[in-house]
C-alpha cells in the first residue's frame, strides 16, 4: 500500500495522527482553518501556525468506487470506497478518506450499499496512523 | 486585451495518423506534426522564431528547433498542468506576436501515451507529495479524482449516467464521421454504455478518454501576414488561462465550492474581452478527459445556468443540428486523446468549413482545455 510522503508543512498532521489524534492547521493569529497545510495563511497572511484538535466527526460529501486496473496492493481490494468527508466541526474541510468497518480492515469492508452522500461518519485511525473513517450507525 | 483580440490567427495545422500505437518517437511525430502545420500554412521553417508547448511535452524546444531548422527562436514558452495548457500554447503565442515579440509561432503536443507506461502501474510516480492527502486511501487516477465530483454533481443536480451518456454519444457520433479518429465506424449504443465495466463509480469504461500516440501542431502569426496565408485565417478572437483563488488541482476538494473549477475564472475573462456571447457559439470543442467534465465546463462558460449541465446535454443538444454541436471530430473521448490539441485544430477546420462533420455556416468555435486543473481557453471566428 502507499504511505503518505510527507512535507515539511504536513508532517505535524501525521505526527498527530500517529498518536491518534485529528489536527487541522489553523492560523495562530487569525485562528482561520486551512487544509492542506501550508506555510502562511491565505486570510492574513501570518506564518504563525498552530494546530487544532477537532472531532473526528463528518459527514460523507461525495464518494467513488474505483475499479482495477490499479496498483497490485488496491487492485485485490477493488472494488473499495474512497469517501470525502465534511468534518462537523470544520464544514470546508474534507478530508478523503475510506470507509472501513474498523480501524485496519479491509477498504471494501463496509457493503456498497451502506454508503450514501450524507451519512455521518466518525474518524479511526490505523494501526500505521493513517485516519479512516466508520459509520456512526453502523 | 484590445490588443491581442482579432490581432492574430492560427494558419496553418498539421496531425500525425493517431493510433494506441505508433512506431515513431515523440520526437520524429512532433516533427512531422509542426511540418505538416507549417506546410499547411505555406510558411518556411526557418521563418519561425516562436515555439510553444505543454511542460508535460518530453520534446524540448532546442530539439525542435535543431531537427526542423528553424530560424533564430525569439520567443519560446512552456505550459503547465497538463492537458489544462492546450489553449494556452496558442494564447502564449498570440501574446507574444501582437506585442511584436515574434512573427511566427508554432504550438504543438507529441504523446505516446497509447503505447507508454500506464501511470498507475508504477508507486513512484503516485507519491508526489501533494499526494499524500489523496492516493494512500487508493484515489489513484484522475479517473478517480474527478468521480467524485461527478458523484456529488449527480447528488445536488440530478445529473444522471444518461447525461453522461450523450456525452459520449455526441462525441462517438462524430469520430464515426471522421476517418482519422481511433472510434471511426465504432459506433456507441446505449446498451454498450450501460453494460460496459466501471473505471470508478459512477464513471464507467465510456466515460474515459483514449490514451493514444499522436502528434499535432498548429501555427499563428498576425491577422496582417494572416491575409497573404494559403488557407482561410481563423482568428484569436478572446483567449484566457485560469487558476482560481485557493484552487488546488484536479483534486480541488477543499475549496469553499469544489463544483466550480478553473474554467469559471477562464470563462469571465474570455467573455469579458470578447464581442461574443454564449448564445453567439456554433461550434464548441470542450476538453472532454471524461465525459463528466462537460456538464461542469458548460456551466463554467455559461452555455447554462449552475445545476443545469446534466440537463444541457438533453434533446440531441450536443449532436450536428442541436443547440451546441460537440466535439465534433470525436474529441478525446473518441478521436484521439492528445492533451487536448485536437480540439484546437478541430475548430481550425470547423472555421474554415473543412471538418467531417462541419456545422453549416459556423463562424464562431469555443476551444477549451482540461477542467479541473488550471486550465485556458481561446474564441476562435473567422
Amino acid at each position: 500500500m502507499l504511505t503518505p510522503v510527507v512535507d515539511d508543512d504536513g508532517a505535524p498532521f501525521w505526527e498527530y495522527a500517529a498518536r491518534g489524534e485529528l489536527r487541522i492547521q489553523a492560523c495562530a493569529d487569525c485562528g482561520e482553518l486551512r487544509f492542506p497545510p501550508r506555510p502562511c495563511c491565505p486570510h492574513c497572511r501570518s506564518f504563525a501556525t498552530e494546530w487544532r484538535r477537532v472531532a473526528g466527526r463528518g459527514r460523507v460529501w461525495s464518494y467513488v468506487r474505483p475499479h482495477p486496473p490499479l496498483l497490485p496492493d488496491y487492485a485485490e481490494q477493488a472494488p473499495y470506497h474512497v469517501v470525502l468527508v465534511e468534518l462537523t466541526d470544520a464544514p470546508r474541510i474534507r478530508l478523503v478518506g475510506n470507509l472501513v468497518s474498523g480501524p485496519d480492515a479491509r477498504l471494501d469492508s463496509v457493503p456498497a450499499e451502506r454508503i450514501r452522500i450524507g451519512a455521518r461518519v466518525q474518524v479511526v485511525f490505523t494501526s500505521t496512523g493513517l485516519p479512516q473513517w466508520v459509520l456512526e450507525r453502523p | 486585451m484590445a490588443v491581442l483580440k482579432d490581432a492574430t490567427a492560427i494558419v496553418g495545422i498539421g496531425q500525425t495518423p493517431f493510433a494506441k500505437r505508433l512506431p515513431e518517437s515523440e520526437r520524429a511525430l512532433a516533427c512531422r506534426a509542426i511540418l505538416a502545420a507549417l506546410d499547411d500554412a505555406g510558411i518556411a521553417p526557418d521563418e519561425v522564431d516562436a515555439l510553444a508547448s505543454y511542460t508535460m511535452e518530453e520534446t524540448d524546444e532546442v530539439e525542435v528547433a535543431k531537427a526542423l531548422g528553424l530560424g533564430d527562436l525569439t520567443f519560446f514558452s512552456k505550459v503547465g498542468y497538463g492537458g489544462g495548457g492546450s489553449c494556452a500554447t496558442v494564447a502564449h503565442l498570440a501574446a507574444a506576436i501582437a506585442t511584436g515579440q515574434a512573427t511566427v509561432g508554432v504550438a504543438w503536443r507529441s504523446r505516446k501515451r497509447g503505447s507508454g507506461p500506464r501511470p498507475w502501474k508504477n508507486t513512484a510516480v503516485q507519491l508526489p507529495t501533494p499526494a499524500q492527502w489523496t492516493r494512500p486511501y487508493g484515489l489513484l487516477r484522475p479517473a478517480d479524482e474527478i468521480a467524485m465530483l461527478a458523484r456529488r454533481h449527480m447528488h445536488e443536480y440530478g445529473t444522471t449516467r444518461d447525461h453522461l451518456f450523450n456525452v459520449a454519444l455526441a462525441c462517438r457520433n462524430r469520430a464515426n464521421q471522421n476517418p482519422a479518429a481511433i472510434m471511426y465506424e465504432r459506433p456507441l449504443t446505449r446498451e454498450m454504455y450501460m453494460n460496459s465495466r466501471w473505471i470508478s463509480e459512477p464513471l464507467c469504461l465510456f466515460d474515459n478518454c483514449l490514451e493514444t500516440d499522436g502528434a499535432l501542431a498548429c501555427v499563428v502569426v498576425s491577422a496582417e501576414r494572416a491575409r497573404d496565408c494559403r488557407r482561410t485565417p481563423v482568428y484569436v478572437h478572446s483567449a484566457a488561462q485560469g487558476l482560481p483563488a485557493q484552487h488546488h488541482g484536479m483534486v480541488n476538494y477543499w475549496n469553499d465550492d469544489p463544483l466550480t473549477g478553473p474554467a469559471w475564472t477562464a470563462a469571465r475573462h474570455l467573455w469579458k474581452h470578447a464581442d461574443l456571447t454564449p448564445d453567439d457559439i456554433d461550434v464548441a470543442q470542450i476538453y472532454d478527459a471524461f465525459t463528466a467534465l462537460i456538464p461542469l465546463s458548460l456551466e463554467g462558460y455559461g452555455f447554462c445556468a449552475r445545476g443545469e449541465g446534466g440537463a444541457f446535454t438533453e434533446g440531441g443538444a450536443l449532436e450536428t443540428g442541436g443547440r451546441l454541436p460537440l466535439n465534433t471530430s470525436g474529441g478525446g473521448l473518441s478521436e484521439a486523446y492528445v492533451h487536448g490539441f485536437n480540439l484546437i485544430t478541430e475548430g481550425v477546420r470547423q472555421l474554415r468549413g473543412t471538418s467531417t462533420a462541419q456545422v453549416p455556416g459556423a463562424a464562431t468555435c469555443l476551444v477549451t482545455a482540461g477542467e479541473g486543473v488550471p486550465t485556458s481557453a481561446l474564441l476562435l471566428r473567422n
